[in-house]
């Protein structure tokens, strides 16, 4: 029962943080696309710069809760996705270290320096965070030992390579709705134009992505097991369907919401279809990590229960916060402030 | 096989020691400077003096850059323990991983959350308020440090566990917070945090003060800071002068390595000068010997016995001449550290005056890092062959990964992490010697 608790908890922390980071992910990813000049570019800085850090956390937190409640998969997990998740971290690190360092020395190659690992350290994250769940949801080369049987590129699979494709959409759109929220004017336009065509290519991937998902991995089994788990992957799609109902009516923060929703509702179609497994092997389905094989004490998962039931109700209280704190639109006049970003 | 662990053995370690050390060189400013923000903000609410929110401004920026290197560092070491130590991982996280999942959403949450409000808030806040912000970015960046000295201190000196199912299993978690072995580490690695912040900010200060630039600005940075330095010079050395006897009990090994302490004897002599040659288990040289002093400054009692490297197997004792270096140093550099603060709390009144003793402080300011880094090595290289001590050695704990993408990434690690250091300590080098804005916010 706890362990069962502990997996729910686990799905949620990384459905919030995909729904949380994606955004601004997302926003770096298509700064190309949507800053036409430094004006633009600083407005999407700032229109990320107050949440970021805070959203990273989340990150953080999935990975510390994978470590404190699963440790065998947190193990198993980390060491066969090394090279993977190196490229991920120092990724984040470029793309943290270039709201503090771009704005600080005024030359017009050192901000491009900055731009270039906004850029890389959002998609590629974006990306292999993708290629990293589809390989979970799908399966990976492990041994009884908890050897993994593979490299980066056995990762690459066109599954795995599916998921990093949805995810980077995903996340652009929900970048992009972000940014129609925050900005004015011709940016403003822009991400809209850009939302809804991401929102077609993404329809399309998504769809695609659940045939896939049928053809290469174990996850309908639950669904088929109790139908009723449908509604998950149902209301996935409405949430998606009103993504673009939101935009037609320009409710920009409802279309946001409902691609948060996407997000959460994705990440979760993928999880709840796992259950009882968290990394399923692909040589031998006895040698998979479950929740009952790879799961910390009853007395450990216990405290950090109530810890998780304490803290966590209070950080999206002040998280919440700030939110509705930074919640206006990010202007020129602003940005040109010296304590912006 | 057996070459190929040994190679991703080795080149884990540097790579740990390479990211931690790395990274700790940007914690203790985050730990002290943002408690100096925040008395200063707090002075600024109280007396309505401007210089003291133009103080919170200028240091703030600094410390802001120095903020997001410490944050975007730290990932990496969560993430090391299963990429490259997975067997510990499986082996503690029942305890160690809960630690670190605390840590973030006890502690490092409220941090992450905050600091974005105060660095855009000063408009947009009530100065009680944005003080407030910078109170609580404090109070959230030191628990933190505390909740990862706790499961530090958990692989120095293991407690409230037993080893079932193959691994270690708490049974007691109010033993592992609350042993004295973390509270001893929290405050001494608090109280270091304080001291390189205060000489960070007098060094700072000083430059301006002998260029005699901005000079009541930067005497109120000095004076403020050397309270902090000088306090806690004093706290460090006296504070870890308990560690000893502690050790004695908790970590013989290494206590007898800080010293290179051969023989387990009573009225162990103190050698002021040695060399310790491990490989012969001797001392090539040592002289200035005063007799029973070591069991004296360890226990406070020349009867008291004190252990010697050679009840340990050779197998189990950490890398001599490192740990030993490292400690001396280390101590040297504690009583370094009392001596200026106390030369400096002498004048404090005409430091202007003073411009030798201004270039001393401002070229120190790389000490207390060097002091820092070197408790480090005391800690970490001293508890070796042991990743959990007595429990777990470091050799069985790695991952069973190939050494290709060790190697790779530690590559990587030494060219990113040079890189951003370089960055980050020449824009924070840039905007110091620039000293304060005017004090009237220039609005456009």
């Amino acid at each position: 029962m706890l362990e069962t608790i502990w997996f729910i908890l686990w799905g949620i922390l990384w459905a919030i943080y995909f729904a949380l980071d994606g955004f601004d992910l997302g926003l770096g990813t298509t700064m190309p696309l949507l800053a036409k000049n430094e004006a633009d570019k600083r407005i999407m800085y700032n229109a990320q710069y107050p949440y970021w850090d805070g959203n990273e956390v989340w990150l953080i937190t999935a990975g510390g809760v994978t470590f404190a409640a699963f440790p065998t998969t947190y193990a198993v997990l980390f060491s066969s996705f090394y090279s993977a998740l190196m490229l991920i971290l120092f990724a984040l690190i470029f793309r943290a270290v270039s709201f503090e360092f771009r704005g600080k020395i005024d030359k017009p190659a050192w901000r491009m320096l900055w731009d270039i690992a906004m850029v890389m350290g959002s998609f590629l994250p974006a990306l292999l965070l993708g290629v990293a769940f589809a390989n979970i949801f799908r399966g990976i080369p492990i041994d009884g030992e908890g050897i993994y049987h593979g490299n980066i590129l056995t990762l690459l699979n066109p599954y795995g390579l599916a998921g990093g494709i949805l995810f980077l959409v995903l996340f652009c759109l929900h970048g992009s709705l972000w940014l129609t929220i925050k900005a004015e004017g011709e940016l403003h336009q822009r991400a809209t134009v850009l939302a809804k065509k991401l929102w077609l290519a993404l329809v399309v991937i998504a769809g695609l992505f659940l045939l896939a998902t049928g053809f290469f991995t174990q996850l309908y089994q639950n669904y088929l097991k109790s139908p009723i788990l449908f509604i998950i992957p149902l209301a996935t799609v409405a949430s998606l369907l009103l993504v673009r109902v939101f935009i037609k009516k320009q409710a920009w923060w409802k279309a946001w919401s409902a691609s948060s929703g996407t997000i959460v509702g994705v990440t979760l179609f993928g999880i709840v279809g796992l259950y009882p497994n968290l990394l399923p092997s692909s040589i031998n389905p006895s040698y998979s990590l479950t929740i009952f094989n790879s799961a910390s004490s009853p007395l450990t998962l216990k405290i950090m229960l109530g810890i998780a039931l304490v803290f966590v109700p209070i950080i999206i209280i002040y998280q919440s916060w700030v939110y509705n704190f930074f919640k206006d639109k990010v202007r020129e006049h602003d940005v040109a402030h010296e304590e912006h970003y | 096989m057996e070459g190929v662990c040994m190679d991703v053995l080795m080149l884990s370690r540097l790579q740990f020691a390479v990211a931690t050390y790395f990274h700790f060189l940007f914690v203790p400013l985050t730990l002290g400077l943002s408690i100096l923000l925040a008395i200063m903000e707090t002075r600024y609410v109280i007396t309505k003096d401007i210089e003291y929110q133009s103080m919170a401004k200028f240091w703030g920026k600094i410390f802001l850059i120095n903020f997001v290197i410490g944050i975007v560092t730290g990932i990496t070491l969560e993430f090391q323990f299963g990429t490259n130590w997975s067997r510990y991982s499986r082996f503690v996280g029942d305890i160690f991983g809960s630690l670190l999942a605390i840590e973030a959403t006890a502690a490092f949450f409220l941090e992450s959350t905050f600091i974005a409000v105060w660095a855009l808030g000063w408009k947009r806040l009530s100065p009680k308020a944005h003080a407030l912000t910078i109170w609580l970015v404090a109070i959230a960046s030191n628990l933190s440090a505390l909740w990862i000295i706790i499961a530090n201190s958990w692989m120095q000196h293991p407690v409230g566990f037993v080893i079932r199912n193959g691994r270690a299993e708490l049974t007691d978690f109010l033993a592992v917070i609350t042993q004295k072995f973390a509270i001893l580490a929290v405050l001494h690695t608090l109280g270091a945090a304080y001291v390189l912040t205060g000489f960070f900010v007098m060094g700072i200060s000083a430059y301006h003060i002998l260029k005699k630039q901005h000079t009541s600005f930067f005497i109120k940075s000095f004076r403020l800071a050397l309270t902090m330095a000088f306090t806690f010079s004093l706290f460090v050395v006296a504070e870890g002068h308990l560690h000893g006897a502690d050790l004695a009990e908790k970590q013989p090994s290494k206590l007898a390595a800080l010293e290179s302490n051969w023989e387990t004897t009573d009225h162990a002599p103190f050698y002021l000068f040695l060399i310790p040659d491990a490989e012969h288990e001797q001392n090539l040289l040592q002289f200035g010997r005063i007799p029973s002093l070591l069991s004296v400054i360890v226990f406070h009692d020349p009867n008291a016995t004190m252990p010697g490297l050679k009840d340990f197997p050779k197998a189990n004792r950490p890398p001599l001449g490192l740990t030993f270096f490292s400690f001396r140093f280390m101590v040297l550099l504690g009583f370094i550290f009392i001596l200026f603060t106390l030369i400096c709390w002498v004048k404090r009144n005409r430091l202007e005056s003073s411009p030798g003793l201004l270039k001393l402080i401002l070229y120190s300011i790389p000490l207390p890092y060097l002091a820092c880094t070197l408790g480090w090595t005391v800690s970490e290289v001293g508890r070796q062959p042991w990743i959990v001590y007595g429990v777990m050695r470091t050799s069985h704990a790695v991952s069973p990964i190939a050494t290709p993408q060790v190697a790779l990434s530690i590559l990587a690690f030494i060219v990113v992490y040079s890189f951003l250091g370089v960055v980050a300590f020449s824009l924070m080098a840039k905007h110091a010697k620039k000293g304060p804005e005017p004090l009237t916010p220039v609005i456009t």
